[in-house]
């Protein structure tokens, strides 16, 4: 009985490697093929998908950092001009203060030399009426003389008071 | 008759090699069972067996963990099977197995014998020499449950396959969603890992080694029609599982492979001297060893759930309240030994088509510079 346990039977062994076979083939072109097929197909899109939507994520990460970029590039050129614009009226300022306290200057020169000019017509013209009333006084007083020395002295005084009034 | 003769010695090896003492102790035995067996059959007798035989626990197991002409179905039913022989001077006979009655009758000159079918002569003798002429292609239990089972497989998997070319790069259902696990297993778990990028060309003998392997494993384990054959525990299966792996390693095998089995390279010629010869031996020691694991696996599986079913009957020949007794242990046990069948199905299917996937990664490896 033990003996016929291990002894292979030639039926057996006849249909088993028979129909093993066949259906070994019928399957591996009906069932493992598509089977395989399908399974890595589906491997290969679910793999795209993934790839695809990690892409994706990437592409919004770029784009994000891009817009920050942007953004900050942008404020830092906001700065910029302002601070180009405080420089340039700080400038302005100074120069259009420079250019007042010069126009002062010059015009208080003009002021003086004016002055200067009108002092020395003045004294010029003080000095010329001084030498006519001078010969008025003499003329008048060589015609007075002739009366007597309390008259001439108050033609002198008369005189004089008119030309201080003059003069004032 | 070569093969007949290989076949023989085959069987011879395992002999000596694991059963030689137990086939001393039974030698004898079965001698006297086939001597009387042919009595039965020269008295000409259809009568059946005497009803009061004794309860004989190693006839019910071997019985039921080998091959049959018919399939017994419940009590004195029986299925019939057709027998076929290629008797190499009568040609091709074909005829029900039910003529020969459980072997209590002759039928055109062959009787069955311990489930074998033997010539006989016109006395009803044992005819050795006419015997040798046939070549028994019966379908037999065995061989019905071969075929319902890779019927199974077909109906299975072509079903499945037209779901994939049906909901292509869809989440998968039904039948489909169930084996589907199994199959990526069987791909990146056995084939990937032990092939390598060159696993896509063996997968259809992977897959279909595996899963015929594991439905048989489990219709062995359904004790009634149509499971209950132990086709994996049979060695004529589990032969030609191992030549086909054999043959594909073989067939498969690169340059690389064959020399490191015929001279090992960086090896000293003295060495080779005994390194070769075992390297050889080792070529053929490997398929023989996935037949014998999964024979035997299979078949103790078979042996061990069935002794504790037998237990019963014993004890109950004895006395009938011991074998009620004995019948809650040795369910219990039983349930227990069947919840371990079921996971032995799955390994040794597991265990057969991964070394197979490691014998042929081996053969068509590349040589890697380190």
């Amino acid at each position: 009985m033990l003996l016929s346990l291990v002894e292979p039977s030639f039926g057996l062994i006849f249909w088993m490697t028979l129909s093993f076979l066949a259906v070994l083939f019928i399957l591996a072109k009906f069932a493992w093929k598509p089977i395989l097929n399908g399974l890595k197909e589906r491997e290969a899109s679910i793999a795209d998908a993934l790839n695809e939507a990690r892409k994706a994520r990437e592409e919004i990460a770029a784009m994000n950092a891009r817009n920050e970029d942007l953004e900050r590039a942008a404020r830092e050129e906001r700065e910029l001009l302002l601070k180009e614009a405080r420089d340039i009226r700080d400038r302005e300022i100074a120069g259009a203060k420079e250019k007042a306290k010069a126009e002062a200057e010059a015009m208080l020169e003009r002021a003086r030399a004016e002055i200067r000019n009108e002092k020395s017509a003045a004294v010029a013209d003080i000095k010329m009426l001084v030498g006519e009333l001078s010969v008025e006084i003499a003329e008048k007083l060589l015609r007075e003389k002739l009366t007597d020395d309390a008259t001439q002295r108050a033609l002198v005084d008369r005189m004089l008071k008119e030309a201080e009034a003059r003069l004032s | 008759m070569s093969v007949k003769a290989l076949l023989r010695l085959t069987s011879l090896m395992f002999g000596s090699l694991f059963m030689g003492p137990l086939m001393a102790q039974h030698e004898g035995h079965d001698h006297a069972q086939a001597t009387h067996a042919q009595a039965h059959v020269a008295s000409g007798t259809a009568g059946h067996a005497p009803a009061a035989e004794k309860f004989n626990a190693g006839k019910l197991i071997m019985d039921h963990i080998g091959d049959e002409h018919g399939w017994h179905l419940w009590g004195h039913t029986s299925l019939p099977l057709p027998v076929i022989l290629y008797d190499t001077q009568r040609g091709l006979q074909v005829f029900s197995s039910a003529r020969f009655d459980h072997g209590h009758a002759t039928h055109g000159g062959y009787a069955l014998v311990d489930h074998k079918v033997v010539a006989v002569d016109a006395h009803g003798q044992l005819d050795e020499a006419a015997t040798k002429r046939i070549w028994d292609i019966s379908i037999t239990k065995n061989v019905l449950s071969l075929f319902i089972s890779l019927a199974i497989i077909l109906l299975v998997f072509i079903s499945v396959a037209r779901a994939y070319s049906r909901r292509v790069g869809q989440a998968p259902t039904g039948l489909q969603n169930l084996v589907e696990p199994i199959i990526l297993f069987v791909r990146d778990d056995v084939a990937k890992s032990a092939i390598g990028h060159k696993y896509e060309k063996y997968m259809p003998y992977l897959l279909t080694a595996f899963f015929f392997i594991f439905l048989n494993n489990l219709m062995g384990l359904v004790p009634f029609f149509p499971g209950g054959a132990n086709l994996t525990g049979n060695i004529a299966v589990t032969l030609v599982l191992a030549l086909i792996t054999f043959v594909i390693v073989t067939v498969n095998g690169n340059k690389h492979y064959w020399g490191h089995i015929l001279a090992m390279p960086g090896v000293p010629a003295w060495v080779l001297a005994i390194l070769t010869p075992v390297e050889v031996l080792g070529m053929f020691l490997k398929p023989f060893v996935l037949m014998i694991r999964l024979f035997a696996n299979i078949t103790a599986g078979h042996i061990i759930a069935l002794s504790f079913f037998s237990l019963i009957f014993v004890f109950g020949e004895t006395n009938a309240g011991a074998g009620y007794g004995v019948s809650i242990m040795s369910l219990a046990f039983t349930v227990f030994m069947t919840m371990l069948e079921l996971l032995v199905a799955f390994i040794q299917a597991y265990v057969f088509t991964f070394l197979s996937a490691m014998y042929i990664g081996a053969a068509v490896e590349e040589p890697q510079h380190h």
